[in-house]
């Protein structure tokens, strides 16, 4: 099963991507920024980092590499997507998922281990854990609040499409306390915690981060 | 040879953590003046002449595509000639 992960100028965890897909039973796949060609993998990581220096707006460059143009296409046709901090950045400029993360309440850049709670389990990224749970994976961000309209967190509470929420503290100010949150069909998820870094526990604060890389190869064998 | 400006803001209802830490710092020098402070960008986009119409529709889309998130902000677009 192969699954992309998309290298920008400035991507960071593009190299603990490819290693939590091959740890879950993928094979990790390099993709580039300045080709639009997917190589025939069957979902697509954007990693974290700071794409482009995190100039203009974070992700708001990133999201006109001509990668991103073959993304956004098949996104809207049911392609798995998964946006990592960063990458959740890009796909909220990209428009495939709705509201924008922007500079930190309190204007520190946050790196902790962040208790969270699965609130959507039936998403191809997040199938494999159970609603409720609770994870412990690092958060790393200076742009992390997410912001969206009262219209839009209405529908995203109403649809169910919060998918990971911090719990015990609000770190950044986030709206909702939202973490994570789906487009509505359940394939593009974008979170701001680094699922890739939380594999393994000599690594990582735990191994919760590998089920989102399970659940996707899950979701494409059963397809 | 003109000047176009672009100036963009977060919207009042988005948090400004930047302005809010700037309003914080002003009184610390002595500047009591401030009731509140937000923080914004400004593009200086230099063209040859005046802008034609056509030009300033482009800007119009280019500041609503790229300069700004139209989520999270608003922009305003001016000639200086």
């Amino acid at each position: 099963m192969r699954i992309g992960v998309v290298t920008f100028p400035g991507s960071l965890d593009d190299s603990s991507a490819l290693r939590a897909i091959r740890i879950a039973g993928g094979t990790p796949v390099p993709l580039f920024h300045a080709s639009d060609d997917l190589k025939e993998v069957e979902a697509v990581v954007l990693p974290g980092g700071f794409s482009y220096g995190d100039y203009l707006r974070c992700g708001a460059i990133s999201r006109f590499a001509p990668i991103m143009s073959s993304i956004i296409i098949a996104a809207e046709h049911g392609f798995p997507v998964l946006g990592i901090c960063n990458g959740f950045q890009i796909l909220c400029e990209s428009h495939l998922l709705p509201g924008a993360l922007t500079r930190n309440q309190g204007l520190h850049f946050v790196c902790t281990d962040q208790a969270l709670t699965v609130e959507n389990n039936s998403t191809l990224w997040t199938a494999g854990y159970t609603k409720g749970q609770r994870l412990v994976i690092p958060i790393k961000n200076g742009e992390g609040s997410f912001q969206a309209s009262a219209e839009t967190l209405a529908e995203l509470e109403s649809e169910g499409r919060v998918v990971l929420r911090y719990a015990d503290k609000n770190p950044n100010g986030s709206k909702n306390d939202i973490a994570g949150i789906t487009n509505a069909r359940g394939n593009v998820v974008g979170v701001m915690p680094h699922p890739e870094q939380a594999i393994e526990s000599l690594t990582g604060p735990s191994e919760d981060g590998l089920t989102f890389f399970t659940s996707v190869l899950h979701s494409l064998v059963g397809r | 040879m003109a000047t176009i400006i672009v100036e963009v803001m977060l919207k009042p209802e988005i948090l400004d953590p930047q302005g809010q830490a700037v309003a914080a710092a002003l009184p610390r020098l002595g500047f009591t003046f401030a009731k509140a402070v937000r923080q914004g960008k400004r593009f200086e986009i230099e063209v040859d002449g005046l802008p034609t119409q056509e030009q300033l529709a482009d800007i119009e889309r280019a500041a609503e595509t790229l300069l700004s998130n139209p989520v999270i902000e608003t922009y305003v677009v001016k000639v200086e000639a």
